[in-house]
């Protein structure tokens, strides 16, 4: 089993809060992943981190091998390791299809490729994907006149237009109608078993989780608390404090 | 009406403006002339300002260095620059008809491939910027290199310098220029049209959306955001040249980096038709081109003024534009979809 | 000592892009306009000087009227709106002047001689230095106003979080109101001075406000001391340029720094992959 994504003793502050200290994770092939904590316990910033959005402190970030804690978020993105922002982001004034097509990959774009115009292909993998999520009647619509849990299905939709190998969700159900949580949930399950993406998610949700991850991590006050499987986390006493405390 | 006849006539119809009035009002060859330039003016500054969201208010540069060039390059191929050391303005160099033509095309090939360069270099510095600061630096710029040029006195310093004289064998320069920039704006007109619809097209409105998305999605915003920029730069140095050896006389403030005319109007005329849209700048170019000439003719003076009062009129309440009031009053008709489209 | 009036304009920019995100082209237009206020002071047989006093009143009733017509409208939206907005202002304000007062350059007359010291080795106009204390006194006075008044108390407010100051019971309109025609109240005075010193003319506004724009960024926004050091720094720097590269290269220089300041600093954030916002 390679690791995908190797974190080692991660440390990041701003100004004279220490957001995450000391942090390690793997995330091995072909898995999903989860990463928990109350609120402020620094997960998006670890994310962060991880996607190049800002330089670190200390310490080291591998992907497939490679140190990647010294390249700009495009690089990282381009090496197929993409990220969802929690308040979902997605591109307001063009189009659904045109929000996918543009989500190609940009791996082997060179000058030339700038000019081209999008094959039928692409345009045909974009609405199959965004069959797979359930907004292909939507597809001409303008992006941001989509409801909020719409614009996140689309994000997701977008992020697997790009082939990534490893995505980061942040989030993935938080505003999103309850009924539709377990539609979403089966989509992330199809998207790592059927596409092979390999999944790290942080999640406030617990059912969701538990459900979700093979493996998951849970930080408190930007450290490491406690790793395992979902039924060892769920039990685990360090953990029910920290949530217990943060409320 | 037919969607596929009507762009034919309507683009027959422009061509048969663009042929005919300069011939049926050759009072207003200056005018139209200029009214091509304008809509030339609304077109480049709208890849940056209105497809990309990049608010730039000193695409002027490459207006005056394309000027600059091209009457240079005329004056270094047809005179010996030893005997005098400086063009001056009271030079006035007389050409042949061929070789006016060829100096001029040969100045505007320099003057572009400069500009281009011009542009790709300042990118590298000031394309790094966002937002407002983006706006600010090259408002900056915009006077700084008007107010450089006007201290170089290889190209008659503050008092300017004179485009060499038109030949009066080849008739009237209204009718000449009226042609190279109805000419121009076609060629610009149809190659951003060509453009937008390329991938170049959506990367451009990614960056506007949502840039750091964008990037983290992988794409290559830096490059896109650079050849936008120097495409602008392209079809302004033509327009540069264009404009300067209309106009016979160059002068650093007024005429070859007029920041506070031109420059603006750029910005003015692109939203006022609607940036973002393909004939929004058109229509904004020129509406604002026939109203401008008539607060010339019955202002006078507070023609200038009228104008402030129009840019802050526009931006505070008419920010969509003309096309873009338009486009949000019939949706469908501009191919907006409003309703689900099922398979 | 130049560098004050600078600073006193920087102020103020600061103030309304703190408090109500707004970048204020038409900050120089104000100057200007304080400028010829004196001017016609000086033109009708009264002192100058007593300008400082009529100018920020009178540029405070102009700056409340554009708030009420126009900038009220674009705070909401965003910068890009406000910017263009404000300049269009600026545009319209520099060719009313030019309508109203020609575009010959004017100065208000004062009358007061300089100082010479070493034998007249070193030169001190004495209007400078009654200009200088004017400004300092007038920041001194900002100051105190910001600090302890109940209005100064609800701009820093405001400035801080709009929607817990709103929350609170302030009325952030009649706050953004007063902020900005104070801001034009101060240029004002500020543009008095420069009448006094040098000279006005229509379109020179620009200029003041590119200047008080790059005191204002490279000072931060809430950083009074930087802004004065900033703005001091500034007009020695403008001096010694001036006196180097020759008088006519001085706009460019003013301007020229600004691209300059704003690569280098974007450059520089840029090691830290963040950017200017």
């Amino acid at each position: 089993m390679s690791m995908l994504l190797e974190v080692e003793g991660v440390s990041k502050s701003f100004g004279g809060v220490v957001a995450n200290r000391d942090i390690s994770i793997e995330v091995p092939e072909g898995k999903i992943i989860g990463l928990i904590g109350p609120n402020g316990s620094g997960k998006t910033t670890l994310f962060n981190s991880i996607v190049g959005y800002h330089p670190l402190d200390v310490g080291s970030i591998r992907f497939q091998g490679r140190e990647i804690s010294n390249l700009l978020v495009p690089q990282i993105a381009r090496l197929g390791m993409l990220r969802t922002f929690q308040q979902t982001r997605i591109y307001g004034k063009m189009t659904c299809v045109q929000n996918m097509q543009i989500s190609m990959p940009h791996r082997q774009s060179g000058f030339s490729q700038m000019f081209a115009k999008y094959p039928k292909e692409v345009t045909e993998k974009a609405e199959s994907l965004l069959e797979f999520v359930g907004l292909f009647s939507k597809r001409h619509l303008m992006a941001g006149d989509l409801s909020f849990g719409q614009q996140k299905l689309l994000e997701f939709a977008m992020a697997l237009m790009n082939d990534p190998k490893l995505l980061l969700l942040d989030e993935p159900t938080a505003g999103i109608n309850p009924t539709l949580i377990n539609g979403l949930i089966d989509r992330l399950k199809r998207a790592n078993a059927e596409f092979g993406i390999t999944l790290l998610v942080i999640e406030h949700n617990m059912r969701v989780i538990m459900n979700l991850a093979e493996h998951i991590y849970c930080l408190a006050h930007g450290e490491m608390l406690a790793e395992g499987m979902p039924a060892d986390i769920q039990n685990d006493q360090r953990v029910i404090d920290a949530y217990l405390g943060a409320h | 009406m037919n969607t596929t006849d009507r762009p034919v006539l309507l683009y027959g119809g422009i061509l048969m403006v663009g042929i005919f009035l300069p011939l049926a009002f050759p009072a207003f060859q200056t005018q139209i002339a200029m009214m091509w330039m304008m809509i030339t003016f609304a077109l480049t500054w709208d890849i940056l300002g209105g497809r990309m969201g990049y608010n730039s208010f000193g695409n002027i540069v490459f207006f005056g260095v394309g000027m600059y060039a091209a009457a240079s390059i005329q004056h270094e191929l047809y005179f010996d620059i030893g005997q005098f050391e400086v063009i001056s303005n009271q030079f006035n160099l007389q050409l042949t008809p061929e070789k006016y033509v060829f100096g001029l095309g040969l100045g505007m090939i320099v003057g572009a491939i400069l500009c281009v360069v011009m542009a790709w270099v300042m990118g590298l510095g000031i394309l790094g910027l966002r937002g407002q600061y983006f706006a600010i630096c090259t408002l900056g710029l915009g006077v700084a290199v008007g107010e450089f040029a006007g201290s170089i006195d290889y190209i008659g310093a503050g008092s300017g310098m004179a485009a060499p004289v038109f030949p009066l064998a080849m008739g009237s320069a209204g009718l000449f220029f009226s042609y190279f920039f109805f000419i121009l704006v076609v060629a610009t007109f149809f190659s951003l049209k060509w453009l937008y619809s390329t991938r170049f097209g959506l990367a451009l409105n990614a960056i506007r959306d949502d840039e750091d998305k964008a990037e983290a999605m992988g794409l290559h915003t830096t490059r896109y955001k650079t050849v936008a920029w120097c495409v602008a730069a392209f079809f302004l140095s033509f327009a540069g040249a264009g404009f300067g050896h209309l106009n016979g006389f160059i002068d650093p403030l007024d005429v070859a980096f007029p920041g506070a005319t031109f420059g603006v109007w750029m910005v003015l005329m692109a939203i006022l038709g609607g940036k973002g849209t393909l004939w929004g700048p058109v229509v904004g170019a020129v509406v604002f081109h026939v109203t401008q000439e008539f607060f010339w003719s019955t202002l006078l003076g507070w023609q200038r003024v009228a104008l402030g009062l129009l840019i802050v009129i526009v931006v505070v309440f008419f920010p969509l534009g003309i096309m873009g009031w338009a486009k949000e009053r019939w949706p469908e008709r501009f191919g907006h979809k409003i309703e689900e489209s099922p398979s | 000592m130049i560098g004050a009036l600078f600073a006193l304009a920087a102020f103020g920019m600061a103030l309304v892009w703190g408090v109500m995100n707004v970048i204020n082209i038409t900050q120089g237009e104000f100057v200007v306009l304080g400028g010829y206020v004196a001017v016609l002071l000086a033109e009708n047989g009264i002192h100058p000087f007593y300008a400082i006093l009529v100018a920020p009143i009178l540029l405070y009733g102009i700056g409340w009227f554009f708030y009420q017509t126009i900038i009220k409208r674009v705070v909401d939206r965003d910068l890009f709106t406000s910017l263009l907005a404000t300049f269009g202002i600026s545009i319209l304000l520099q060719q009313l002047m030019n309508q109203v007062f020609g575009a010959d350059i004017r100065r208000a007359a004062h009358g007061y001689g300089t100082w010479g010291f070493f034998d007249g080795l070193v030169t001190v106009e004495q209007v400078k230095l009654l200009a200088a204390v004017a400004a300092i006194a007038l920041g001194g006075v900002l100051v105190l106003f910001l600090k302890k008044s109940r209005l100064g108390q609800a701009i820093r407010a405001t400035a801080q979080n709009a929607r817990a100051a709103r929350i609170m019971g302030i009325d952030t309109d009649k706050v953004y109101a007063a902020t900005y025609s104070l801001n034009a109240a101060i240029c004002g005075a500020a543009g008095a001075m420069v009448a006094m010193i040098w000279v006005v003319e229509p379109y020179i506004g620009l200029v003041y406000t590119i200047r008080a724009f790059m005191i204002a960024i490279i000072a931060g926004l809430g950083n009074l001391s930087g802004v004065v050091v900033a703005g001091l720094g500034l007009g020695v720097a403008e001096n010694f340029a001036g006196f180097i590269l020759g008088a006519e290269y001085q706009i460019a220089f003013v301007f020229g720094l600004l691209v300059v300041i704003l690569v280098g600093r974007s450059y520089l954030l840029g090691r830290k992959r963040e950017y200017l916002k």
